[in-house]
């Protein structure tokens, strides 16, 4: 058995790839576990960065600085009642937040965090996770529909009119990504492990390529990912103080908790999309310029630190507790947190664990950063209106995406066609 | 009999885009920002608002009508709980309205101490307004800010009178709290502290560009509209309309001081908000102005014990944080009121509203709501 494990790990393809089905299993596993973990950490420190910017202390009360408020919540959903409107479409309604939450979670079957930890590598990765996450608005319109109300019929039609709108500009950044790939070396690919080994052989970011068209077609994408999940300041389809709560307004306890659920793992979804076409996905920064083992051996040392920071922190926090009995349940559980963490850090001190984790490491800091930058447009801007948002839409983001991608192309044929043009001269 | 327009009637159908039914929306009265019990039914093609007619009353308290049973004093507290986010400003227009009745007039002092907390109370009024109304246009950050400032108001409320909200500061005749030790300095340091705080807030929004394009244009009212609607306030003044009451008639020691009235040029949502700003830079203008001059000496004139206005009737009104508050009091000679009647500005600048969002969307309703500044409390009284 451990032979099998150990035998499986030394290979270099995804489960997907080899045709593994057990290996794909548990690698889908642990990507569901991944990402509803990460949903909990997010919602957690959406609250408490949010808090911070607004110069509040954010949830303090369930566990130690809140840490325990996402599970609290989570709890608190799963027992409460679940209502059906009487005039719903039970059916459909019964469906929407399945569908949004399955077309939420797919997504992911294709997101590379490392070279060999995906779970399977397409030929056909970028559009697939395309189609598959626009398949969600089917669920918001079926929510929005069956729930049979004004308010979440007029969220369901704003955010089907949006995802349509903003999926053409993405669509066209995603091309002019995926056009960086094939030119100059002549072959071009769609699967989302060969894009970021194009970067890693190209030996540049996408990001960075053809500067500034790389930038422009990152900043449409990346626009347009947050008007795609229906974030602020695009949140229209869930404008709270105009909708109430939007297409899920007639949703509660277990059912709601999957809107959420696929909402932010869509924001995830959509991010891991952003660093893989444009961020060298699960590459580490400079990995030419530091290069060599050294800088190998320090960059290793990098989740551990990590780690080790975090301990610190929640150390830290146990200190600056109240010393009074009252606080003491609490600075024990920031304590063993803080253990735990420091634990973690150990275990990826060990060389075959580090080695293992580092792209998933990038991979995951890189993804953070969007996560933080979705919190921040929260935290900053006002909401923009319906025809606003359409006007951005179709008269920014989509001539910027369609002359990027022209633009794109033309600077890759430089060479063939100065060559055309010189030989048409002679 | 020709038909009428200026109201929504749910029976009729209007033609709409593509020949689609129009939509009735019911918005509120329990609805995220509709500023309380305000409902709002909206008669809607797709987004686009066809009409739409307020619905008030869920919070009517019978506050005129209980004047009628208490007396002259006992009736003062009531006023603060009218428009509950400037009860200074109510609590003042209700004792100058028995003041006149009485023909007396508040000494000096009382009367640059009723200055200095009513400008407190402007101020205050304007950070809820300016919170809520970013809030309802998606920016959730403004609200804490203002929040955190409008409690610097509140604490000195705290320590002049005991009460931070519903303050019932003042008297008829003048004010019944001498100033506490420090008041002064209190005072001085919020106006220091606050001028930087303003500029923080216009940082995020005045130049904001998905604000701007939020507010610009949207909920137009021209002068001509707003004197026949009877609209008063900031909502007029940013349609271009110099008309303050401090200025035009000049209340309590407001001749003493000097000051601008900031006044808008288009009428929409954005100077509105503008408007707004520089009227919290001008309330900070009189109160460092009547800090240093307060004068000494009493601060209550001479009222009789029982107070037994003559026969008469008085209308006398001031400009509160939202426009023309009056007080229109008949007396029939006994302790009690024989009627009370406030004209809130709250009430007479919601009826503007049917004609701003006409044509707009209906994330402009809930914009329009906002720079409205409405406190059912004081609607539906």
């Amino acid at each position: 058995m451990i032979e099998y494990i150990k035998g499986y790990l030394s290979t270099g393809t995804t489960p997907g790839e080899a045709g593994n089905l057990f290996w794909a299993t548990v690698y889908i596993l642990l990507v569901i576990t991944g990402v509803s973990v990460a949903v909990l950490c997010m919602n957690w420190l959406e609250r408490k960065i949010l808090a911070h910017m607004q110069i509040r202390l954010g949830p303090m009360r369930v566990g130690p600085h809140g840490l325990l408020q996402p599970f609290a919540d989570a709890l608190k959903l799963l027992i409460k009642e679940d209502i059906i409107p009487q005039d719903a479409d039970k059916l459909v309604f019964w469906s929407a937040p399945v569908v949004v939450t399955m077309t939420a979670f797919t997504t992911f079957l294709v997101v590379p965090f490392g070279r060999t930890h995906a779970v399977t590598d397409m030929n056909i990765g970028v559009l697939f996770m395309l189609g598959v996450s626009s398949l969600g608005v089917l669920g918001i319109i079926m929510a929005g529909w069956s729930s049979n109300s004004h308010y979440p019929l007029m969220g369901s039609l704003r955010s089907s009119a949006q995802m349509v709108s903003y999926e053409i500009a993405m669509g066209l950044a995603i091309v002019s990504a995926v056009l960086m790939t094939s030119l100059q070396t002549g072959t071009g690919t769609l699967s989302m492990i060969g894009i970021v080994e194009a970067q890693a052989s190209q030996h540049t970011w996408f990001i960075f390529k053809f500067f500034p068209l790389g930038f422009l077609a990152f900043a449409v994408f990346a626009i347009a990912m947050v008007a795609e999940t229906n974030r602020a300041p695009f949140d229209l389809p869930e404008a709270e103080s105009e909708l109430v709560a939007g297409f899920h307004t007639e949703y509660s306890g277990f059912r709601w908790s999957l809107f959420f659920l696929a909402e932010y793992s869509a924001m995830l979804a959509v991010s891991s999309i952003a660093v893989t076409l444009w961020l060298g996905g699960w590459m580490r920064p400079f990995p030419t310029l530091l290069g060599g083992p050294a800088w190998d051996m320090a960059f290793s040392f990098l989740p551990a630190l990590t780690f080790f920071v975090l301990a610190a922190g929640c150390f830290l926090g146990t200190i600056r507790m109240p010393k009074i009995p009252q606080f003491r349940v609490q600075t024990i559980g920031l304590g063993t947190f803080g253990a735990l963490l420091g634990f973690v850090g150990l275990v990826l001190l060990v060389p075959a664990v580090s080695v293992r984790v580092q792209d998933i490491y990038w991979f995951v800091v890189k993804v953070a950063f969007f996560m933080y930058l979705y919190i921040w447009y929260r935290g900053t801007f006002p909401r923009y209106r319906f025809d606003q948002l359409m006007k951005v839409g179709w008269k920014v983001l989509l001539p910027t995406g369609l002359g990027v991608l022209i633009a794109t192309a033309l600077w890759g044929l430089m060479p063939q066609l100065s060559a055309a043009i010189t030989g048409v001269l002679q | 009999m020709s038909k009428r327009t200026d109201y929504l009637d749910l029976d009729t159908k209007d033609e709409t885009f593509l020949d689609a039914t129009e939509l009735v929306l019911n918005m509120g009265p329990q609805h995220p920002s509709t500023h309380g019990v305000l409902r709002v039914i909206l008669k809607l093609d797709g987004e686009k608002v066809l009409g739409t007619e307020c619905v008030i009353g869920y919070l009517h308290r019978g506050v005129e009508k209980i004047a009628e049973n208490r007396t002259y004093a006992m009736f003062n507290p009531y006023v603060d709980r009218m428009d509950y986010v400037a009860a200074v400003s109510n609590g003042l227009g209700y004792c100058e309205a028995v003041e006149k009745l009485l023909s007396v007039e508040a000494p000096p002092r009382a009367q640059y101490l009723r200055v200095i907390l009513t400008e407190l109370c402007r101020i205050a009024s304007h950070q809820v307004w300016l919170g809520t109304h970013a809030l309802d246009i998606g920016a959730i950050t403004p609200l804490f800010y203002c929040f955190r400032d409008r409690e610097e108001v509140l604490k000195i409320f705290e320590k002049y009178c005991g009460a931070r909200l519903t303050t019932h500061a003042f008297r008829i005749g003048g004010c019944i709290y001498e100033a506490y030790e420090g008041f002064e300095q209190d005072c001085k340091k919020f106006c220091d502290a606050f001028l930087p705080k303003l500029d923080e807030y216009e940082e995020l929004l005045t130049t904001n560009r998905i604000w701007v394009e939020r507010t610009k244009g949207v909920g137009i009212l021209n002068p001509e509209d707003c004197i026949a609607l009877g609209v008063t306030g900031p909502v007029l003044r940013a349609s271009g309309v110099k008309w303050d009451l401090r200025k035009a008639q000049p209340y309590e020691s407001y001749k003493d001081f000097d000051f601008e009235i900031p006044t808008g040029v288009n009428g929409d949502t954005y100077d509105r908000y503008l408007v707004r700003i520089e009227e919290m830079r001008q309330a900070v203008r009189i109160i460092r102005q009547a800090v240093d001059g307060l004068p000494q000496g009493p601060i209550m004139a001479k009222v009789p014990k029982v107070i037994k206005p003559p026969v008469g009737e008085v209308y006398h009104s001031i400009e509160a944080p939202k426009g023309e508050l009056g007080y229109f009091i008949v007396s029939d000679a006994s302790t009690q009121p024989y009627r009370v009647r406030v004209r809130p500005p709250s009430f007479v600048n919601l009826q503007a509203l049917d004609k701003m969002v006409r044509g707009l969307l209906v994330a402009d309703v809930v914009a329009v709501i906002g720079t409205l500044d409405i406190v059912l409390g004081e609607v539906d009284r």
